[in-house]
């Protein structure tokens, strides 16, 4: 199945407005789509007959920069029975990023979502156990943000050398 | 003294920094939390786990991570695709070259070389990513005899390691961290004689795999320790995105080097073995050991047929060059890109993104398969004993590096 076969039939079920830009260039090819529907669109990904997208492989968080006020999230997709490959991406509010948790559909989410709510700071809506999984639950900020400046002391040690 | 440091002692601090997900107060009077790790050599490295138990058996298990954090990811995205190489030897420090590889996969593509690079180049990677794999594999599968009480194996898995290492240190200049698979080719073509000499250690090596079956996978004691323990079913593994020897442990023949046919490895003949639940049921802790030890075997087929071909058709010539392909600058045009291989502990993939106008890459994500592979241990241990919850961390075989990062 192609990445056109697949976006008709997105497009098909969810509506001609739920796909907002296709990637094309991306590998495996992307699109970006409504962050509000992405319950519904993964859903309908995994769920559908002939798409069956049984598998999740990666949640990779992006940040734009301070510049852009955006983040990005990045959903990587594969389905075992068919072989095909896609990738979905949401762009978000960098102030307050802010997204529907995919725990219920793959748990494999659950520690994926952990850990861009660690790193990056998104907040999963639904989330089972929401709580940082890498560094310690009382480090301040988000170190992948591109303007994450380290905290001075830890515990009394000088954080940067 | 003046300008020393000094760490502020709090009896409070590890519940601020790690905090329980269950508290004393919370627990009813059978109830008991007991806490595992992280120094403790059944969790194989600086794993943590909040266990919450009744009696003997488990209700659940709560990972604690992040002992081992390296920030990886940040420092990626600091350097230029080639000097990230040496992070990438940390993250999976049992099977460096199989990340290497996976790595140096993915920028390969995304620069389109990667149909360009000369065939011997190609074996002496999957050669070298094999014997990596074997040593993996023999990390694994001796600790696991260890944790469940069978010291020999251990000794004997190590052993037969160390040779491994030597070759690999013999290559490379190094035992576990290589830097050797680079952007384009290889650091060294291989030393003169390692052909040879590596074609005698395979001969030594095939009847130590059977004397292994025979001493630890077949063993009474074993069996009766792991089959029937720590089932997962295969829905349940392809939903919580486990991949490697443990989906194939639970019965689906699914590994990237067929599906995905990457570098030599569609002219290579190798089977995969699939677990059909001979000692207990499919999917158990004994199946996914079994799925090792069978692999180490498909492994050796394969660095067999490699040496045949670089001493045969890509023998070594005066004017081999494997550094001739090597980018003098890493420039990939603006695109987000994933790639996925096959490591001993399942899918390795990275996410890149580049911006197409420097060789600093916006963002690597490494998505490792111990990681994803770990965060099924709740399912596995609950319901079980603790004495179980031993059998199940050695069956994942994590390395923490790669579930830190």
């Amino acid at each position: 199945m192609t990445f056109e076969d697949i976006k008709a039939l997105v497009t098909d079920q969810l509506g001609d407005d739920c796909i907002l830009v296709t990637d094309t260039a991306a590998s495996p090819q992307a699109f970006y789509i409504e962050p509000l529907r992405l319950s519904d669109t993964m859903q309908f990904l995994h769920e559908n007959d002939q798409l069956y997208f049984d598998s999740l492989s990666c949640i990779s968080a992006l940040d734009n920069g301070v510049e852009s006020g955006t983040m990005e999230l990045a959903y990587n997709l594969y389905s075992i029975p068919f072989d095909h490959h896609l990738m979905v991406k949401v762009t978000l509010d960098r102030k307050a990023p802010k997204i529907s948790s995919l725990t219920s559909i793959w748990r494999t989410a659950d520690w994926h979502e952990r850990e861009a709510f660690d790193l990056m700071g998104i907040t999963f809506e639904g989330h089972p156990y929401l709580r940082r999984i890498l560094m310690p639950a009382d480090w301040e900020g988000h170190p992948l943000r591109k303007d994450y400046e380290e905290q001075t002391y830890y515990r009394g040690v000088k954080v940067k050398y | 003294m003046a300008g020393t440091v000094q760490y502020i002692f709090d009896d409070q601090n590890l519940r601020k920094s790690e905090p329980a997900k269950y508290q004393p107060e919370d627990l009813t009077s059978e109830e008991m939390v007991v806490n595992i790790g992280p120094q403790h050599p059944s969790t194989h490295g600086v794993l943590r786990l909040e266990v919450l138990t009744r009696g003997e058996e488990i209700v659940e298990v709560v990972p604690h991570l992040g002992y081992l954090h390296r920030c990886f990811e940040k420092h990626a995205e600091n350097l230029p695709f080639n000097q990230t190489l040496p992070f990438v030897d940390r993250m999976d420090y049992l099977a460096a070259m199989n990340s290497e590889h996976a790595y140096v996969m993915g920028v390969e593509r995304m620069l389109g070389i990667e149909k360009e690079l000369p065939k011997r180049v190609e074996y002496i990677r999957v050669l070298v990513a094999e014997l990596n794999r074997l040593a993996s594999h023999f990390v694994a599968l001796g600790s696991y005899g260890m944790d469940m009480g069978a010291v020999t194996a251990f000794f004997w898995m190590m052993r037969d390691r160390e040779h491994i290492l030597r070759l690999l240190e013999w290559i490379s200049g190094a035992r576990m961290l290589y830097n050797y698979i680079w952007v384009g080719g290889l650091f060294y073509d291989l030393p003169v004689g390692f052909e040879e000499r590596c074609l005698e250690f395979v001969n030594y090596l095939k009847p130590k795999l059977v004397e292994l079956d025979e001493l630890l996978i077949e063993n009474k004691i074993f069996v009766d320790r792991t089959a029937k323990v720590g089932v997962l079913p295969l829905d349940l593994a392809i939903n919580y995105g486990i991949t490697g020897p443990m989906l194939r442990g639970s019965g689906l023949k699914f590994d990237l080097r067929k599906v995905d046919a990457y570098s030599v490895y569609p002219e290579l003949d190798f089977d995969i073995p699939v677990g059909k639940g001979e000692m207990g049921v499919v999917g158990d802790c004994w199946d996914r050991t079994w799925v090792r030890a069978q692999e180490c075997k498909e492994s050796v087929k394969i660095i067999q047929q490699c040496l045949e071909q670089l001493s045969g058709d890509h023998k070594r010539t005066r004017d081999f060059d494997p550094r001739a392909m090597v980018p003098k600058k890493i420039r990939p045009k603006a695109m987000d890109f994933y790639v996925r291989a096959e490591n001993p502990k399942g899918e390795l993939g990275f996410f890149f993104r580049s911006d197409g106008r420097s060789d600093v890459p916006l963002r690597i994500k490494a998505r490792g398969p111990s990681f994803t592979n770990l965060s099924v241990i709740d399912e596995l241990a609950k319901g079980g004993l603790i004495a179980d919850l031993i059998a199940v961390i050695g069956s994942i075989d994590i390395v923490l590096g790669e579930v830190d990062r």
